[in-house]
């Protein structure tokens, strides 16, 4: 389901080169350029499961899968945008109130913790790590600690349905499970702010709703640099 | 097998005095199951993949099996102990909550041709009060996070793995919330702790009755 989504998405990218230059721009430098070629390449191949590819979806000591290394390339580039936001917060010296200061610091330490397992885990499968995305906070930090938080907030919904839109995508199990077990811990974090700032703590009802790449990607645009 | 596999002490070693003691079982369960590592991945994917015989009903009933002890928690224990402002808001909430999976859950086991389990009769003799409910209530649903991480990779329809995802995040987000509440950090780890459906259900034999 989202996976049609996502391919749509990604094949809008590979015919549109105004929409790649766009994504290209978002998630910025040359090294996402490789990557963007390798999620091209990976989409060919990878259109439908063909039965010569299916004997190895069971198989928990499969070869890498281009289509997962792109899919945590994707959520690499997320947790490399959380990991820089909570740090310009925390440089910034804004937040006053003690408890959320050390909300912020601990939700930025686990973010920096994804990058760094997410990094290894494109390397273990034989992949170049997305580079690191050059982002734009300025404004919000500028907004004060309201404005901080509630992007927060934002920012961690999308990433929790961001990996939730993906977990169908994922072909090997070893990957499945690292996202799994990062995924309920953007959950946490949503939860953990969505409380701060008023908002309900399971926004999309008692189902947590996924989010395709497209979806995503615009939701975050406005804090990529182009 | 190596260092990286060891459990996780000090999950164990907290907070005995002011703890009850089924909470304390399931925390030295989640200490004793739970494989976490930062960077090191294959670790908890082992643990993940300890129980791969189990087919998709199989799973779906365990989580049932949780939803339904949850559910019952929530709902029948939160009202008698009397809660009252947050606590009593959000064990509302989270009692609809539960609910609403034990109706997916059971409608999806039906659907592939499965019998949902039948419900145990549970028993929480320790939550005598609001103190002792929340934190069982947060034990209980970290043990759930961790219990849907554990099996989810061994599901093999896309779309059962795409519903046990929705729920997953919601069990998520209600302990971070439970946790936010008694002061505790609503997201302890970075990479959530997986159980295998034993462990899980070693951990819970204490709130079903023979």
């Amino acid at each position: 389901m989202s996976a049609g989504e996502d391919r749509a998405a990604m094949a809008e990218l590979a015919e549109d080169p105004a929409s790649r230059k766009r994504f290209l721009k978002m998630v910025g430098g040359a090294g996402a350029a490789g990557a963007f070629a390798i999620f091209l390449a990976a989409c060919g191949d990878d259109d439908e499961e063909t039965s010569g590819s299916t004997s190895s979806t069971s198989d928990t000591t499969a070869k890498a899968d281009k289509g997962d290394i792109e899919v945590v390339n994707y959520a690499l580039t997320l947790e490399y945008l959380e990991a820089a936001f909570y740090q310009e917060v925390i440089d910034a010296g804004v937040i006053k109130d003690k408890t959320i200061g050390e909300l912020a610091t601990s939700i930025g330490e686990n973010e920096n913790e994804h990058v760094d397992a997410l990094t290894a885990l494109v390397k273990q499968l034989g992949g170049t790590p997305a580079a690191k995305p050059k982002t734009k906070f300025g404004p919000v930090i500028d907004g004060g600690p309201d404005k901080i938080l509630e992007t927060a907030a934002t920012v961690e919904n999308v990433g929790a349905a961001a990996y939730l839109g993906q977990a169908g995508n994922i072909k090997s199990k070893d990957v499945l499970a690292a996202a799994l077990s990062i995924h309920t811990v953007e959950g946490r974090h949503a939860a953990a702010l969505n409380t701060l700032v008023g908002r309900d703590i399971t926004p999309d009802g008692n189902f947590a709703k996924p989010m395709d790449m497209k979806e995503v990607l615009a939701a975050v645009k406005p804090f990529i640099a182009s | 097998m190596s260092n990286q596999n060891l459990a996780v002490p000090e999950l164990g070693a907290v907070e005995i005095t002011g703890i009850n003691r089924q909470a304390f079982i399931l925390k030295g369960a989640l200490a004793a199951g739970a494989v976490y590592g930062a960077g090191a991945v294959s670790p908890f994917v082992r643990q993940a993949l300890g129980q791969e015989a189990m087919g998709d009903v199989d799973i779906l009933n365990f989580a049932l099996t949780l939803e339904l002890l949850e559910a019952d928690f929530y709902t029948r224990v939160g009202k008698e102990v009397k809660l009252s402002g947050d606590a009593k808001s959000l064990a509302t909430e989270f009692g609809k909550a539960e609910e609403e999976h034990v109706d997916a859950l059971s409608a999806t086991i039906e659907q592939l041709g499965g019998k949902p389990v039948a419900e145990p009769e549970f028993t929480f003799p320790d939550a005598k009060d609001q103190e002792s409910f929340l934190m069982l209530a947060q034990v209980l649903e970290d043990t759930g996070v961790s219990a849907y991480n554990g099996a989810a990779p061994a599901i093999e329809s896309k779309e059962v793995l795409a519903a046990a995802g929705s729920i997953v995040q919601i069990e998520a987000r209600h302990a971070a919330a439970i946790r936010l509440l008694i002061k505790e950090n609503p997201a302890p780890d970075a990479f959530d702790k997986t159980l295998s459906e034993e462990k899980v259900l070693e951990a819970i034999k204490p709130f079903i009755k023979a």
